[in-house]
């Protein structure tokens, strides 16, 4: 099969692999119909993520048809699925919790031992990433293994074209759960860094979870235009003065809650971003944070911090005495997609949640690397991009 | 017993020999073996009432080893009941799922057995067990049989995790690395080192009884598209 392969930074390359088969008894495989580039693949693709090895499959936003199944699989042959990218056994104390990307029993055991060491604990698989999360062969190809298939994938009714549901594998429940973590009251303000896939999915969510007000901040102004389109308001970070702005924005109080949605690689010129992004590329101390730093100096008294930007290693001059002595309330992780599929499918069907918004490119498989580079490198434009292993 | 370092039998069928064994518990954590006095009460009294705080012997500072002999520990918490998984350590075929070092044992006795265990780089020990204790869904204790050469001594406990949380299967096993800390050194190299090994064993143990299986990232088998 045709698939994208990982050969170092800014290297990515489409080349023949072979076909996946069944290995366990709860496998499927699917022929992939649709698949995204996910903005944390950008994270892959800049060398940032520690075990990443050359010839790794990425993709971890996919669906398709499936084609095969193991005698543990409650899916047919012919069913459309969306998969979600946490890998879960859906048995462990952590599935029947429903904290998925928390699941004990998806990463190899052989795996487990760096992320035990680095984190504390194993952490859970994911689809087409680091061999920290598994090693697992991603989606970004004409087919894909699907360990788990009795318990990640969401069977999707014929009349809802790809595009409407690709994207429950991950940036939509991803946008929802970051907005969920907020604990959104009446009357509250958010304040969005990052208005990226994610990002913008997050305003979309807090608004629906009744947020007074949603402020997306960002520099890209196609990416603030769509943002606001959704009902948000705005804050150029280029040109505007954040905590100044977010104060004024919000009655003289702060945010009650902030969701960092950009992760480790945050822009811009601040003088703790160039000191760790020298860090990063000398290879000592491996996030970027000004968006969190920033966030956690924002948010009001009190209130609640969400990140769904993805980190991985450690983080220098975290402004922990602005965590206490304000009495902030951390919420994080990988998300739990397989905990809120079924209801934004739901709202899907019945026309609450729109994602199609957000798609400004389609290319066949054998471009994704253009899509790689134009992803990276023309972010005001380049908002999604949806690639189509059976050609466009 | 003796210890010998052997080449695999060319041809000869590893699940035969298992399956003759009757109780082959967490031998595979016993890749090496022991010189013991010293270490006896972190395996016989792991909560030592000496001891100023309440935690095991083995997480004590210092305390990991006894001049040559280490002590290796782990528990993990399996969400399935104590018979279930006091069972599978009473099956040699389920054993053979998930022990991934284990060459061949052959039952020597009704509580005995040789165990030949694959070390690094090819080379393979034997170590003859004995069960000293055997209680029903609680633990299974074995040693290596008295006059050895090399002794390993260690158990399998097994309790109720709170609120219906399943079983807390605790591992501890003392052994003398053969050949010193060169040996250690090679061994924890190719990641054949009991802690390792115990830790990935008892962790495979735990992706079989929870789901049935144990997760592989590979997409496809060696053999089928010759890599």
């Amino acid at each position: 099969m045709r698939a994208l392969t990982w050969h170092g930074t800014h290297d990515v390359r489409v080349e023949t692999m072979p076909d996946p088969e069944i290995m366990n008894p709860r496998d499927a495989i699917l022929k992939i119909t649709s698949t995204a580039i996910c903005g944390s693949d950008l994270h892959l693709y800049d060398g940032v993520i520690p075990g990443v090895l050359p010839g790794d499959i990425l993709g971890h936003e996919f669906m398709g048809e499936v084609v095969d199944v193991g005698p543990g699989s409650t899916l047919k042959v012919g069913q459309r699925v969306v998969v979600p990218f946490t890998i879960s056994c859906g048995s462990c104390f952590f599935c029947e919790k429903k904290l998925y990307s928390a699941c004990d029993n998806s990463n190899p055991v052989a795996k487990q031992d760096i992320s035990e060491t680095l984190y504390g604990h194993a952490v859970s698989a994911l689809f087409g990433y680091s061999h920290l999360t598994g090693g697992y062969p991603g989606g970004q190809a004409e087919y894909v293994r699907v360990p788990f298939s009795d318990v990640g994938p969401i069977v999707i009714p014929d009349h809802l074209e790809d595009e409407k549901v690709l994207f429950l594998s991950d940036i939509l429940p991803t946008g929802w759960m970051a907005a969920e973590n907020c604990d959104i009251e009446e009357g509250d303000t958010v304040a969005v860094w990052g208005a990226g896939p994610v990002g913008l999915f997050a305003v979309q969510s807090a608004l629906a979870m009744g947020a007074h007000q949603v402020i997306a901040i960002d520099h890209y102004p196609h990416r603030l235009e769509l943002a606001q389109r959704l009902g948000a308001k705005t804050i150029n970070f280029r040109e505007t003065s954040v905590l100044q702005a977010l104060m004024e924005m919000s009655g003289g109080l702060g945010p009650d809650a902030v969701i960092d949605a950009v992760g480790m690689e945050s822009h811009g010129f601040a003088l703790d971003n160039v000191m760790d992004t020298i860090k990063q590329k000398v290879g000592i101390g491996a996030d970027v944070g000004h968006a969190l730093r920033e966030a956690l100096m924002a948010v009001r008294k009190g209130g609640r911090v969400s990140i769904p930007g993805v980190y991985g290693g450690f983080l220098d001059t975290f402004p922990l005495g602005a965590l206490m002595e304000k009495g902030l309330q951390v919420r994080t992780g990988q998300t739990h997609v397989q905990r809120y599929t079924h209801e934004l499918l739901k709202r899907i069907e019945e026309g609450e949640l729109d994602t199609t918004f957000l798609i400004s490119h389609r290319l066949p498989l054998d471009e994704a690397p253009t899509g790689y580079a134009n992803f990276k490198n023309e972010q005001d434009t380049w908002t999604k991009v949806v690639l189509k292993p059976g050609g466009v | 017993m003796t210890l010998t370092h052997h080449a695999p039998p060319a041809g000869e069928a590893p699940e035969a020999d298992r399956s003759s064994h009757r109780w082959a518990g967490a031998g595979a954590l016993a890749a090496a073996a022991v010189g013991l006095i010293a270490v006896t009460a972190l395996i016989e009294r792991p909560h030592r009432s000496g001891a100023s705080d309440s935690a095991p012997g083995r997480t004590r500072r210092g305390l990991a080893r006894f001049g040559k002999h280490d002590v290796v520990g782990r528990t993990v918490t399996i969400n399935r009941p104590r018979a279930d998984v006091y069972a599978v350590f009473k099956d040699p075929a389920q054993l053979a799922r998930f022990m991934e070092n284990i060459h061949k044992v052959k039952r020597t006795g009704d509580t005995r057995a040789v165990w030949t265990i694959a070390g690094p780089a090819g080379v393979n020990f034997d170590v003859e067990t004995e069960i000293v204790t055997d209680r029903e869904n609680e633990e299974i204790a074995w040693r290596s049989v008295e006059g050895s050469e090399i002794e390993t001594r260690g158990k399998i406990l097994l309790r109720d995790a709170p609120a219906g949380r399943g079983t807390e299967v605790e591992a501890v096993i003392a052994y003398k690395a053969p050949f010193g800390e060169i040996g250690r050194a090679i061994a924890a190299l190719f990641q054949k080192e009991p802690a390792i090994q115990g830790r990935r064993d008892l962790k495979r143990l735990k992706m079989l009884m929870e789901t049935g299986e144990i997760a592989i990232s590979r997409n496809h088998r060696p053999t089928s598209q010759g890599d």
